[in-house]
């Protein structure tokens, strides 16, 4: 079977998202959809879902158009999606979440529970998904909630299964064993869409890439026929850098150090499990591991956002265990958080009333409780310029600034002045590739000029390209610490599952 | 309370072109021609919306028309039904601004209608509900009551004394729901509701004791004020407007003046859009929540003052605080949390008040009609999309009605 | 998140969390509260004194049977367990029994209070327990209503204005023609108005908390407006007939718990019935299940195949529904005429019972139970003549649902979606 997407534009406004995009996929094979973010893949992928409207265009299965109005026309039309972020309901069981929607029931619609959990266990078998149909979803580690979705689908007997970005959140070993279920799908028959903005993920699996860019599909090749480098010219347009930039690290005494340091949760569960280390002035430490292993605790900790129950932070000869984020920020620490929407910008603000945001109370930009708006406006226009921001002005709402230029104006905010202590957490996380090329440029800058940074994040290579010295977090502790140079990919993701060699430096 | 999201880009909607001829500041002045005309006409229409299902009402419930219907005489029903709306409506006008007594009727009912219509707005604008006003107006009011009648001191220094009294009687009623959000999450609608009734039930009993109470009545009522701490009327001996007007316009500037000028409304309006991102920028939301709603009940306590030292019988009753704590969030809404539109949202119901006792006195229409305009006009308001449909404006982009989105200075 | 407990070796102190620290807080207030039980409810009083709870009401079938307890006794024990309560939470900071021994010590607070309150005279505990059960009607239906709305993540303020306008309807139909047209039309004005909610919040995206204030400054305008317009002249037209209770036999002989609770008008039963009902519902049956998932996390449901907007509507008219029911209680079986602000705050106390008993229909139930407690304390206590003025026993409903809302509720999960509009693109 064919399902083809022809002539798809999608237009939202101010953006075009999808512009005159071709797309196939036939049952039994694997198409890789690569982009990098903003490219418009997971827009044409809700389209297909029935989650998107198109403005112009067609769907058509086996030549018979299709109308996909609402999920369940997709659902109908035995197409299937595991989101990025996942749908499944945090406080219902496995076995609600997979059946939501098509509940075996009885009279009144009182929901037959065995029936249920029996018809997980049986997908679950039959396509290797270990899964408990009775565990509570919100309890489940990231990589078995990813199989709940995946038998939802099956469930709904999809003949194609569309991935958005699946490697995500999963360690390398949790990749390998996906891409074995992948096959496994493939060899039932069933037509697959993977998206991705990884480079190295498409050639390892896919039969087939199309690459997006800017709204339009620009190539489709097979994955005998080009390389990583090629792969990343086609997704940018242009020639990329795909090394960091960097000279040896000249690091001299610890700026931050942490002892001991224990840090429970919003559940009252420990995430930070008795954690010591220290980043010196002049080099960079990354901190790699799958989300959800104690790593935002601990930033939130350092940062002040977040009481520690045991243990000292200090940075400098201070202790700043327990202290304030603006006593914290006064001490010349520079803090991008990982989630820029919610926490680092505040979006129905201007782009200066935002660059302000934490220093309006301080000189030049407030005397007493006046504030002087002149001020701000002027550093701000300056900022903007020297930080690539791309807008029309300084008094549009921050809302309508892309995911990068949003991004670089907290890195302005943040490293507008001399920097002692670096923060950032998950600092390119959904933009795009010349926003992020910028940023990294800037960290490694702020590095050369004596700063001590910490970066956390999840995206392996990013990690591993930045950092000076590399550590591994898993459950709360640190479990690792690695030569970003020497070590390969596989001792990493050994680390991040929880596997680490025995020696543990700091 | 969610903030969903901030509103889409509009680089699409660039300003339409000037119509030929007028100049430049017309357009900014009356708003027509460009977005913000729409922002003017949607709640043009929206009153006048209000005031036409308004009409509906008075008609269909004229009971005497009912009886000439079913008497067999349509075309008498339907006269009366038009005289019944008509009457009221005429009314309605004249008490409002028929005269220069209406005016000054309105410029008085409006006093403490744009003051209480302040303190709701600030507290929109840190994305607090305070449903409190009313129990605020009425621990500020208590204060003032009795700096008013214990002591005796130059007017100058006697009304400065007793607004300062109500401040801080309205800031600690205000204060305590605002604490208990902040370090309990209990939410403020229920909080500041039940200290409504609170403070209501305890100045009935307050009133009562013989400290307080008025020799020889029984009843809930409080001896006079000194006539020192009496806010003079302004238009003369006899127009009821009084220095309490001045006294709003002036809270009016400053409120502008705080949310939009100081550092401490940046750090208000901070907190209303993205507290998380608040909290990581260094700012104290806890700070910010009780803060806000101490300045929020404080400026609720002056217009519980006003309503003691600013009319007849300069004197503590029964509930004298009336409906103004609820009518204050619908001009908080109409006026969008901002300080003029409050104040040109609080013109317009004191009008509504003043001409409602017209249309009450003079065609025997019940005073409680005007809640129920002001109820539609709430609604339509914050349905802007509604008043369009209905009227076949061009849609805009449709943003969803976040409370906090007021006109950014 | 996997969930690693700490390593047993460190000898780093731990630091208290702020659960511990409120159970800490909470350890010093019930202490606090035993000295005072000690001295007014204990010291204060006469030893001599007796308090006589009538445990049987004139009309039931086994009369006369009375607990009586000395009353300086009854204060000294309870505040000798109040002091080993709190004495515990100071103690261990175990915050899971943090919310227990507060909800207990209120009961017991209040059971000290009726003994100083009724020393040496005799007193009907179970007619104030029959009255606990009565107004905790409205409290309970107006909660229920809350509830469907609130599983779906639509915010109904508007609980107040419902009742409001069914009671109101109910005495105008009920006045004209009888009764089962009255408690019909209450049904449906409670329904529509859950339709005009649903409409302003769904369709046009109305912050739901202007909406349901919106529909409570419209509904008391409109109620009074017609009361004074209307009800004023036509006096008929404000006496709609009362649903006189139906005592079911044999369980209603049961002495204590059947005047409690099988002596009642169908609006109690249906109470009970309708608790039931939705528990089943939700929890049970494919609407239930859809239903939760649009208030939990709305995208996830609409990528099911699930229709968000339609599920909402339909349960917040569904709500609507209750509500009416509960307004038709009020007229139709309480006072059996109306007033201005009949209502008087009771839909917001219903939200605070929604929030304290957790949206979940058998904890709504009973936090209806324990506000109509409140209420009923207020009234049976102007009976007895204590040395209290009325105005702070009116105030008693309201101090008390500011304690649940601030203090009782702790970390309360409301469904995740609460309150946030859903945007399809």
């Amino acid at each position: 079977m064919r399902l083809e997407l022809r002539g798809i534009t999608k237009r939202f406004p101010g953006v075009l998202a999808n512009d005159d995009v071709n797309f196939s996929v036939n049952t039994g094979e694997i198409v890789a959809l690569l982009g990098e973010n903003g490219a418009g893949k997971t827009t044409l992928m809700n389209i297909l879902y029935g989650l998107y409207s198109h403005d112009e265009g067609e769907i058509l299965l086996d030549g018979e158009p299709l109308e996909l109005a609402e999920p369940s026309d997709a659902i109908a039309a035995g197409i299937g999606m595991v989101h990025q972020h996942f749908m499944l309901v945090p406080v219902f069981t496995v076995a609600e979440n997979v059946i939501l929607g098509v509940e075996p029931a009885g009279t009144a619609g009182w929901i037959d529970q065995k029936a249920a959990k029996n018809s997980v266990r049986e997908i679950s078998s039959r396509y290797s998904l270990e899964v408990d149909p009775d565990a509570i979803v919100e309890d489940l580690p990231v990589g078995v909630q990813q199989r709940v979705e995946i038998i939802k689908v099956l469930l709904r007997e999809a003949r194609f299964v569309v991935f958005d970005e699946p490697t995500a959140v999963l360690t390398p070993q949790e990749v390998d064993a996906f891409f074995e279920i992948l096959a496994g799908l493939k060899a039932d028959g069933k037509g697959i869409v993977f998206i991705t903005h990884k480079l190295k993920e498409p050639l390892e699996v896919a039969d087939r890439i199309v690459v997006m860019r800017d709204g339009r599909t620009v190539g489709e090749v097979a994955p005998s026929d080009v390389d990583e480098d090629g792969l990343a010219e086609l997704m940018v347009g242009r020639p990329v850098e795909l090394v960091v930039e960097k000279s040896a690290s000249a690091a001299i005494e610890p700026v931050l150090v942490i002892d001991r340091l224990t840090v429970l949760d919003d559940r009252d569960q420990v995430a930070v499990d008795d954690v010591s280390f220290s980043v010196k002035a002049g080099e960079i430490v990354g901190i790699a591991g799958v989300q959800g292993n104690g790593q935002t605790e601990l930033v939130e900790s350092i940062t002040g956002l977040r009481p520690s129950v045991a243990g000292t932070v200090f940075i400098g000869d201070e202790d700043v265990t327990g202290a304030s984020p603006r006593h914290i920020h006064r001490m010349a620490v520079a803090h991008v958080p990982e989630d820029r929407q919610k926490s680092g910008l505040v979006l129905s603000f201007t782009i200066f009333e935002n660059m302000v945001l934490d220093s309006y109370y301080d000189r030049p930009f407030s005397r007493g409780v006046q504030m002087d708006w002149g001020e701000v406006r002027k550093a701000a226009d300056r900022l903007v310029k020297e930080y690539e921001v791309k807008t029309p002005a300084i008094d549009v709402p921050l809302s309508s600034l892309s995911g990068g230029n949003q991004q670089k104006v907290i890195v302005a905010r943040e490293f507008n002045r001399d920097v002692k202590l670096v923060i950032a957490s998950q600092p390119t996380r959904g933009i795009d590739v010349g926003s992020i090329e910028y940023i990294h440029g800037r960290i490694v800058q702020e590095r050369d000029e004596g700063a001590a940074v910490l970066i956390v994040s999840s995206e392996l290579d990013e990690v591993t390209a930045l950092s000076d010295r590399l550590l591994v977090m898993f459950g709360g502790k640190v479990v690792a610490e690695f030569d970003p140079d020497t070590v390969t990919t596989h001792e990493i993701g050994l680390a991040m599952l929880g596997s680490a060699p025995a020696d543990i430096s700091t | 309370m969610s903030d969903s999201g901030g509103m889409p880009a509009d680089q699409e909607n660039p300003e339409p072109e000037a119509p030929s001829g007028e100049p430049d500041w017309f357009r900014r002045v009356t708003g027509i021609g460009s977005s913000l005309g729409q922002s003017l006409m949607v709640p043009a229409l929206a009153l006048v919306t209000a005031l036409v299902i308004g009409a509906v009402i008075i008609a269909v419930t004229d009971v005497d028309a009912w009886r000439a219907w079913t008497d067999e005489s349509p075309g008498e029903a339907l006269s009366m039904m038009w005289a019944s709306i008509t009457d009221g409506y005429k009314a309605l006008f004249r008490g409002s601004l028929g005269s220069r007594n209406a005016i000054s009727e309105t410029l008085f009912a409006a006093t403490p209608l744009i003051i209480a219509g302040l303190a709701v707005a600030v507290g929109f604008r840190a994305g607090l509900f305070n449903i409190g006003v009313n129990g605020q107006m009425h621990m500020g009011g208590l204060v003032a009551i009795y700096l008013g009648f214990t002591l005796s001191l130059p007017a100058v220094i006697h009304v400065p004394v007793v607004l300062l009294g109500a401040v801080i009687g309205g800031a600690i009623w205000g204060g305590i729901p605002g604490l208990l959000r902040a370090k309990t999450g209990a939410h403020e609608v229920i909080t500041t509701i039940m200290l409504n009734f609170v403070a209501l039930f305890f100045v009935d009993y307050v009133l009562t004791t013989s400290f307080y109470q008025e020799q020889g009545r029984l009843d809930p009522i409080s001896k006079p004020v000194d006539a020192s701490a009496r806010l003079p009327r302004i238009f003369g001996g006899d127009f009821r407007v009084h220095l309490g007007f001045l006294i709003a316009l002036a809270l009016v500037a400053f409120v502008y003046w705080l949310l939009f000028k100081s550092s401490i409304g940046f750090e208000f309006r901070a907190v209303g859009f993205n507290p998380d991102a608040a909290r990581y920028a260094g700012m104290s939301v806890v700070a910010v929540f009780v803060a806000v709603m101490a300045v929020s009940g404080a400026l609720g306590g002056i217009a519980g003052a006003n309503q003691i030292i600013g009319l007849e019988p300069f004197r503590g009753t029964t509930n004298f605080a009336a409906i103004i704590g609820f009518d204050a969030i619908a001009l908080a809404l109409l006026g969008r949390s901002h300080p003029v539109g409050v104040l040109w949202a609080g013109l317009l119901f004191g009008g509504l008040r003043a001409g409602g006792r017209a249309m009450q006195g003079e065609a025997g229409i019940p005073i409680d009609l005007v809640l129920v305009v002001q109820a539609l006009i709430i609604v339509l308001i914050a349905a802007p999309d509604l008043v369009r449909a209905l009227y076949r404006l061009k849609p805009e982009e449709a943003a969803a009605t976040q409370l906090t989105k007021g006109w950014d200075a | 998140m996997t969930a690693v407990t700490a390593t047993a070796d460190t000898k780093v102190k731990r630091r208290a969390t702020a659960e511990e620290r409120r159970a800490r807080i909470a350890g010093v207030v019930l202490i606090l509260l035993a000295a005072f039980v000690l001295w007014a409810f204990g010291l204060n009083v006469d030893g001599d004194l007796d308090a006589t709870f009538r445990l049987a009401l004139p009309t039931d079938r086994f009369t006369d049977i009375n607990w009586v307890v000395n009353s300086q006794l009854l204060g000294f024990i309870v505040a000798a367990i109040l002091a080993f309560l709190g004495g515990r939470q100071l103690r261990t900071a175990n915050f899971k029994w943090t919310n227990v021994s507060i909800a207990v010590a209120m009961g017991l607070f209040a059971l000290a209070f009726l003994g100083w309150a009724a020393a040496g005279e005799s007193f009907s505990l179970v007619g104030m327990l029959r009255s606990t059960v009565l107004l905790s009607v409205p409290v309970t239906l107006g909660a229920l209503c809350g509830l469907m709305g609130e599983r779906v993540a639509i915010i109904n303020i508007g609980i107040e204005g419902q009742l409001l306008t069914s009671a109101f309807v109910a005495v105008i139909l009920g006045s004209a023609f009888n009764i089962w047209v009255a408690l019909l039309g209450a049904v449906l004005t409670g329904g529509i108005l859950g339709w005009v909610l649903a409409v302003l919040a769904i369709r046009y995206r109305v912050d739901q908390i202007i909406a349901g204030v919106a529909i409570n400054i419209f509904a008391l305008g409109l109620t009074s407006f017609m009361a004074s317009r209307v009800l004023a002249d036509s006096q008929s037209l404000n006496a709609p007939g009362r649903i006189s209770p139906y005592a079911i036999p044999f369980l209603s002989d049961i002495p204590l718990l059947g005047p409690m609770f099988f002596d009642h008008s169908l609006f109690v039963y249906g109470m009970f019935g309708l608790v039931l009902l939705v528990h089943l519902g939700l929890f049970y049956t494919r609407w239930g299940l859809r239903s939760r998932a649009v208030g939990e996390h709305p995208k996830a449901a609409d990528t099911m195949g699930i229709n968000v907007f339609r599920t909402r509507y339909i349960n917040v008219i569904l709500g609507g529904f209750i509500a009416g029911f509960g307004g038709a209680f009020l007229t139709l079986s309480q006072v059996a005429r109306f007033e201005e602000n009949l209502t008087a705050g009771v839909g917001f106390i219903a939200l605070a019972a929604l929030i304290f008993g957790r949206w979940r229909p058998f904890g709504v139930l009973a936090a209806g139970l324990v506000f109509g407690f409140a209420r009923a304390l207020q009234t049976k206590l102007g009976i007895l003549g204590i040395p209290v003025p009325s105005e702070f026993l009116l105030m008693i409903p309201y101090i008390v649902t500011i304690i649940v809302v601030a203090g009782l509720v702790g970390h309360a999960r409301p469904p995740a979606a609460d309150g946030q509009p859903y945007i399809k693109q």
